[in-house]
């Protein structure tokens, strides 16, 4: 029996239902993160002081989203046995059977390299090896290393995803300077309040998994407070934001509005026991992660639409 | 000469292979796109005339 005989009846004993689609290996790259990739990574862009060709800015962003898009292939790689284990996760195209774990390292590697590549020479080098940074952190410093090791997994591997909007300015300006480190800072300091939140309504899910979240390492009271104060502190860094060379009136009232909101919810979340939680189904955690989604999308909103205002002269506060 | 009839893979794979081929061409057209816009740069421009000279 020849190797392709082998091959062709291994292959022809999958089903229609089993057989990967496009749509399969697209879910690997995590569109809905990459989401979130994009939209920070254009603000980057934009509220940067130097002008971008527009084809040029598009296919930075682009880049930027497929280096985001690989690291995410790289981590369901590596976590497929807790993908398993997860309700959350449970459905991804590794743990569902649709993607073979060589595949997903494959397309990983495969477009880490081609982001990197491809962003390089785009934009400039700087902004390509930032990249290789941020896929490298992901990948090795939080899926590898610290998300099965320490309850502060989320804490440190939330720079990952804070950095796209720094790549997105250094693409325009080949340099560095104090408002992306701001826009850095303002998702670095989110990121903990808005897992965490997410942590507490879906119980059981890491401590099935063995990941020590805050949740199961220090317990859920601990974790209530621990939200507490990183909201406090990231509400003092969001408003600060404002009076920076990216703030602005319009971002000052965003910013205002929704941190009392935010503090607000953090406040209710930290006086909660667990039987008033589950007594109204986690009501208050579900709608604070809620807010969480339209804190982070506002924020980065207003920095934008005063960066689009400057050339009017109406943006900032000249 | 009509051709061989389609393998059962093939069919079983059509949005697959139909996906990856749409993508390969749009990064053809973005590789294309990028030239143009670096070939009619200024930065371009400036370093041919530094070469000639």
């Amino acid at each position: 029996m020849s190797d392709a005989s082998i091959n062709a009846s291994t292959v022809r004993a999958k089903s229609q239902e089993d057989e990967a689609s496009f749509g399969d290996f697209f879910a690997l790259l995590k569109p809905r993160v990459m989401s979130l990739v994009v939209f920070t990574a254009l603000v980057g862009l934009l509220a940067a002081p130097v002008p971008v060709h527009p084809f040029v800015g598009f296919c930075a962003i682009l880049f930027i989203a497929i280096g985001g898009g690989a690291s995410g292939a790289l981590n369901m790689w590596w976590d497929a046995d807790i993908d398993r284990v997860m309700k959350r996760t449970k459905k991804r195209p590794i743990p569902a059977g649709k993607v073979e774990e060589g595949e997903a390292l494959a397309i990983g590697l495969a477009l880490s390299g081609l982001s990197v590549i491809m962003l390089g020479l785009a934009t400039n080098w700087f902004a390509g090896a930032f990249l290789a940074f941020t896929i490298f952190f992901y990948v090795v410093i939080y899926t590898m290393w610290l998300k099965r090791s320490t309850p502060q997994n989320i804490v440190i591997g939330g720079a990952a995803g804070a950095f796209p909007p720094v790549i997105g300015w250094v693409a325009a300006t080949g340099s560095m300077s104090l408002e992306p480190w701001l826009m850095f800072a303002l998702t670095f300091m989110w990121t903990p309040p808005h897992f965490w939140a997410l942590a507490l309504f879906m119980r059981s899910d890491y401590d099935d998994a063995g990941v020590p979240m805050l949740t199961v390492t220090h317990g859920r009271r601990a974790t209530r407070w621990h939200i507490l104060v990183y909201t406090a502190l990231l509400a003092l860094l969001a408003v600060g934001t404002a009076f920076s060379g990216i703030g602005g009136p319009i971002y000052l009232t965003v910013a205002v509005v929704l941190n009392a909101l935010f503090l607000r919810g953090a406040w209710q979340i930290s006086r909660r026991s667990e039987d008033d939680a589950e007594a109204d189904d986690f009501k208050v955690e579900r709608s604070f992660f809620k807010l969480s989604l339209l804190y982070l999308f506002l924020h980065f909103g207003a920095i934008l639409v005063e960066a689009l205002l400057k050339p009017y002269g109406l943006g900032g506060w000249s | 000469m009509s051709l061989r009839k389609p393998h059962e893979l093939h069919q079983r794979r059509f949005s697959r292979n139909l996906g990856v081929g749409l993508t390969l061409a749009a990064f053809i057209v973005i590789i294309f796109g990028l030239t143009v816009v670096k070939v009619s740069g200024t930065d371009f421009s400036l370093a041919t005339q530094e070469v000639q000279n």
